[in-house]
């Protein structure tokens, strides 16, 4: 479970992210929505524990996340960043293999940690090119190579920033049925997400951001409405049912 | 087995090899193989080889080491496959330090002790002051460290330039000559104070090979993967502020050996630190040691600063490197 109480980061005199109470259970899959700037990336790094709050404090099953040390937090948690590069030959493999760091004894990757990482490969479809260089990846090879580092590290708790940047829509429904999957064994995903139609599909609570403070929260349906959409993005927006039940949000375009 | 326990394997049966070598070649000749012999027996030749020949090679195989390993280790830690060992300010600031005390102080105070001395205490003094611009509450920007390194480096820089102004034509010359590098003074009292400090410095490093690859995801995914990225910068910078200090102080400035050598390394089995590292230990060994036996041996009887033969070969191939492997996204 995670629990920000009061949650604000302040750089200089301007507030980041400001005023932030939630309750993440376990299983669930949070979206965090929000135009550009909003604070979305920022709150996650505050729940990694890369940044530490102004104001409030973040708990992480029940425990302040300054009171774990490096390595134990990182086999708690994961983080996927959006921008990625790497100036060096590494095979995605040994990419992947890079999220086992927090469990090597030693200096030297077990024959488990190998196993586990083509295992994550597989999932993301990254395992046809486990022997190629990083590098020479295209923008969505390396995303799921990413993904699967992630995997690799088989935390409790995955913060994914933008997951779906860079994917086709066949990925990018990839990876949310993986968090879909991730979830239904109890494990937690929070996901900043540019796309909402992505994710009305398949958070199951979302919080919407602006100016670093928190407009709305609960199930999409609650969220993604006209008024609220058209007051965060300043833009009118179309709200219509889905026949599967969820919401298609379409911002309504003047063109004249 | 492993293509890289291989390559490593190769690499430490080729050092002993090159060192046997270098040890034979010279104005009087000894064939490698019968170094044994001539040791055991106290034969022809048992003085050139133990009193001048051994402290020799075995201080440029050192200092290749130490050099190549900084290299490796900062490549790492700037995520910036052509950093080199000078940038973090030792090298200049050793330099600097060096020049100060041949023109400024001259040769007689401390003995044979005064220029190493003075160019280490110099180098670390830089590196020390490059660390405390780029620290603030309690982190240090890897970015800041750089732009400091570079700023710092000039100012050195600067200062031996004025320094060389200064110099007269006696002081001119050794100046140069230490400046270029080389291993003319090599002998065992050398050895025996950069030995220790070579050891604790490969040691310190070669520890944060796999935190350094976590580090070349970036400085905030490595602390995502549980990496103390503090700490890991703060040993980082200490042990190649050691070795290149000892380096620099022990046999003056010798470029190229930290750029090209991990870059070779990667080139043959991968980027991994935990093989790039030791590799670029071994390898920049064997580098230096032929490197010396080159500059030793070429004009006779005279003989070229090493530095410019690491320079002659580095240059040349760092070049062939870019040009070959620019469209394979390597550098």
């Amino acid at each position: 479970m995670v629990k920000l109480e009061n949650v604000g980061y302040q750089i200089g005199k301007q507030w980041l992210v400001r005023n932030i109470n939630v309750t993440i259970e376990n299983g669930a899959l949070w979206g965090l929505v929000g135009p550009n700037g909003a604070g979305k990336s920022t709150l996650l790094r505050l729940i990694s524990g890369e940044l530490l709050p102004t104001t409030g404090e973040v708990r992480i099953f029940g425990k302040p996340i300054q009171s774990y040390p490096p390595k134990e937090l990182a086999r708690i948690r994961a983080y996927l960043q959006q921008k990625r590069d790497i100036n060096f030959p590494f095979t995605s493999l040994e990419v992947a293999l890079f999220g086992r760091h927090p469990y090597l004894n030693g200096t030297k990757e077990t024959v488990d940690d190998v196993s586990i990482a083509k295992g994550a490969l597989q999932r993301v479809e990254a395992n046809m090119f486990e022997e190629r260089l990083y590098p020479t990846l295209s923008g969505g090879e390396a995303s799921r190579v990413d993904v699967a580092r992630i995997l690799t590290q088989a935390p409790d708790l995955f913060l994914l920033d933008e997951p779906t940047n860079h994917l086709d829509p066949r990925y990018q429904v990839r990876i949310l049925n993986l968090c879909k999957t991730i979830c239904s064994r109890g494990k937690t995903v929070i996901t900043a997400i540019h796309d909402l139609n992505l994710a009305s599909m398949c958070a199951d609570q979302l919080l919407l951001l602006k100016d670093g403070v928190s407009v709305a929260s609960g199930p999409p349906q609650t969220v993604l409405t006209l008024e609220l959409l058209s007051e965060v993005y300043n833009i009118p927006f179309d709200v219509l049912p889905h026949p599967d039940g969820h919401l298609w949000v379409m911002p309504t375009v003047d063109l004249s | 087995m492993q293509k890289r326990t291989k390559i490593l394997l190769i690499l430490i049966g080729v050092l002993p090899v090159s060192m046997c070598i270098a040890a034979g070649v010279g104005a009087y000749q000894i064939l490698p193989w019968r170094i044994p012999e001539i040791l055991f027996f106290k034969k022809d030749g048992f003085a050139v080889l133990v009193h001048v020949r051994f402290p020799r090679v075995i201080l440029s195989a050192v200092v290749g080491a130490m050099l190549a390993i900084s290299g490796a280790t900062l490549q790492g830690i700037f995520r910036n496959p052509l950093a080199d060992p000078g940038l973090i300010g030792v090298t200049a600031g050793a330099g600097l330090g060096a020049t100060i005390w041949i023109v400024l102080i001259g040769g007689g105070a401390l003995g044979i002790w005064g220029l190493p001395v003075a160019a280490f205490a110099c180098g670390m003094l830089v590196t020390v002051s490059v660390w405390k611009i780029a620290e603030g509450e309690g982190k240090v920007s890897t970015l800041t460290l750089l732009l400091a390194g570079i700023a710092l480096n000039s100012f050195a820089g600067a200062g031996i330039g004025l320094m060389t102004f200064l110099a007269d034509d006696e002081q001119l010359r050794s100046l140069t000559f230490w400046l270029l590098g080389g291993f003319g003074g090599a002998t065992w009292q050398v050895v025996f104070v950069t030995l220790p400090i070579a050891a604790i410095g490969l040691l310190v490093l070669s520890r944060q090979a796999a935190a350094l690859n976590a580090m070349s995801l970036g400085e905030s995914e490595a602390y995502h993967l549980g990496v103390s990225t503090e700490t890991l910068k703060r040993w980082s910078i200490f042990g190649v502020a050691l070795t290149v200090g000892a380096a620099v102080s022990a046999a003056g400035g010798i470029g190229f050996v930290g750029l090209v050598v991990p870059h070779l390394l990667r080139l043959l089995g991968g980027a991994d630190h935990r093989y790039v590292l030791p590799g670029s230990a071994v390898g920049g060994a064997i580098l230096l040691v032929l490197a010396d036996l080159f500059s030793r041996t070429v004009v006779v009887p005279a003989e070229l600063p090493v530095g410019i033969v690491t320079a002659f070969i580095g240059g040349p191939f760092f070049l062939w490197l870019l040009l070959r492997f620019k469209r394979e996204v390597l550098l």
